[in-house]
């Protein structure tokens, strides 16, 4: 694992690994104009993102200044249709106070769809061209951010691909990495075992409370966080999918809870709540994959372990998504979107120790500016929907 | 390679490591045993005889209970354990199952 390399200095202080202008629709009204600009830059560094809603959400509104303050971010275009209900000032007042250029432009006011397209690009290429200029900064693994999930998960997930990652994981917080993991709804069952890992037994008993919701939320929608590809792989319950998910956490002791939008203090493992609170409204948590890496981004997550084992494809915008893949056949199926092969590990071609070490030198590669399989495919997936959060306990982040 | 993995002493299930013909040789708990069905990767079958309630043991952990009598031997899956949490939603041509 490679030590130090360049990073991107924010004004803020954080350190970037990449250097994007997000190009941001505040309503769907505006994704096909917002969409049009983007698409004038294929292959550098300009990443569509938004929020579909016309509604207000506070969740939203926090996600988007998280996202658009984020280190991997240089520059921001937001584009709105007008009369939308996001609060499109006080999210450029935001981005502006972080020393970022941003522009906003109104489709109502500024000529119609083929006229807000011509400024939208303007506006993206001189902002290429300003941040181009970005201090570079040396940057190490304590600095990073970095975020697990897995997806299209199968029997395979829980004993080659999560492992290896949790091993890979324990390493990053041993060098002062701050790593988050999450998906409560897939760690039902896991509650007690994860509980003895807390740093204190009052965030034991929150992270005890954090599954709870989750159980109690998903039987109230009637559905675990369970898809019909997962029976397939060999999957039977949720208890048994949870168990394989929740080994990518590996052994450290866990050192806080954090919610979505919230950026870790320190370095460490935390454990992302993603479970809305209160009564259950806006339907389902997370509704695919990619909402659960656009609020480890938004927690600032500077890239993203992805664990498969029936085989996703998707990437992201804004950070890059390391796909490792644990089941080996589908690994010969779609190599090509695979950064790792830990189904060589069911095949007793490799150790897990092997395999963390592949992941760890494939974070810092990343770090360092290799494009993912995924990013040199020019996948940028993005998707945010609305949830409602209460802040954090007092007790979710004791003090080291 | 062998095509049966056990993956913590307390389970009375083992996992296949790939794809397992029916009649699969299985050193379980009580011996020997072979696989009643064809088995595909990453699924499951019985290390011992399991009773119908029996909770279903997996990296040491409670993964759910039988719903049946399971043979030592026996696919367990979707069609004869249950979660003690919330109920697995498969589609019936595509779990995995031998006979579906």
């Amino acid at each position: 694992m490679r030590e130090t390399w360049q990073g991107y200095l924010r004004q803020d202080g954080r350190k970037g690994i990449r250097n994007v202008v997000a190009v941001v629709y505040l309503v769907e009204c505006a994704h096909f104009v917002a969409d049009e600009i983007t698409r004038n830059f294929k292959g550098q560094d300009v990443h569509l993102i938004g929020f579909p809603g016309c509604f207000p959400n506070d969740y939203a509104q926090k996600m988007m200044e998280q996202l658009c303050t984020h280190p991997n971010v240089g520059a921001v275009l937001l584009v709105s249709l007008g009369c939308e209900s996001f609060n499109r000032a006080t999210l450029a007042e935001h981005i502006a106070a972080s020393g970022r250029p941003v522009q906003t432009l109104v489709i109502q006011k500024s000529g119609g769809s083929a006229a807000t397209i011509e400024q939208g690009c303007d506006f993206v290429r001189s902002a290429l061209d300003q941040i181009d200029k970005v201090a570079r900064v040396e940057m190490g693994v304590s600095d990073l951010i970095v975020g697990t999930i897995c997806g299209g998960s199968d029997g395979t997930s829980g004993i080659s691909g999560n492992p290896a990652a949790g091993r890979a994981f324990d390493q990053l917080v041993a060098a002062g990495a701050a790593c988050i993991f999450e998906e409560t709804g897939e760690l039902i069952g896991c509650e007690h075992i994860m509980a003895e890992r807390a740093v204190t037994p009052e965030l034991g008993q929150e992270l005890r409370q954090a599954v709870a919701k989750a159980a109690q939320y998903y039987s109230v929608l009637g559905y675990g966080s369970f898809a019909a590809g997962n029976a397939t792989g060999g999957l039977s319950t949720i208890e048994e999918k949870s168990l394989g998910a929740y080994v990518k956490s590996g052994d450290a002791p866990i050192s806080g809870i954090i919610k979505p939008g919230d950026v870790p203090p320190r370095g460490g493992l935390f454990l992302m709540d993603v479970i809305p609170d209160g009564e259950v409204r806006f339907g389902f948590p997370n509704i695919s994959d990619n909402a659960e890496i656009v609020e480890m981004i938004a927690s600032g997550a500077h890239m993203t372990l992805f664990i498969t084992g029936r085989g996703s494809v998707v990437g992201s915008a804004l950070s890059p998504v390391i796909k490792i893949c644990a089941n080996p056949d589908t690994y010969r199926a779609l190599a090509a979107d695979m950064d790792i092969n830990a189904g060589s590990i069911i095949e007793g071609n490799a150790s897990l120790d092997e395999v963390a070490q592949e992941i760890l030198d494939a974070i810092s590669a990343t770090a360092s500016g290799t494009p993912t399989a995924s990013e040199a495919l020019g996948h940028q997936e993005f998707i945010l929907t609305y949830k409602s959060f209460e802040p954090i306990g007092p007790a979710c982040l004791p003090t080291a | 390679m062998r095509f049966f993995l056990k993956l913590h002493p307390a389970d009375n299930v083992q996992v296949a490591l790939r794809l397992a013909p029916k009649g699969t040789p299985i050193d379980v708990a009580t011996g020997q045993a072979v696989s009643l069905s064809e088995v595909a990767m990453a699924h499951k079958v019985a290390d011992c005889d399991i009773a119908i309630g029996d909770r279903v043991i997996k990296y040491g952990m409670p993964i759910g209970k039988a719903t049946a009598d399971i043979p030592a031997g026996a696919h367990v899956h979707v069609h004869n354990i249950v979660s003690s949490y919330t109920a697995t939603h498969f589609r019936q041509d595509d779990a995995g199952l031998a006979n579906a």
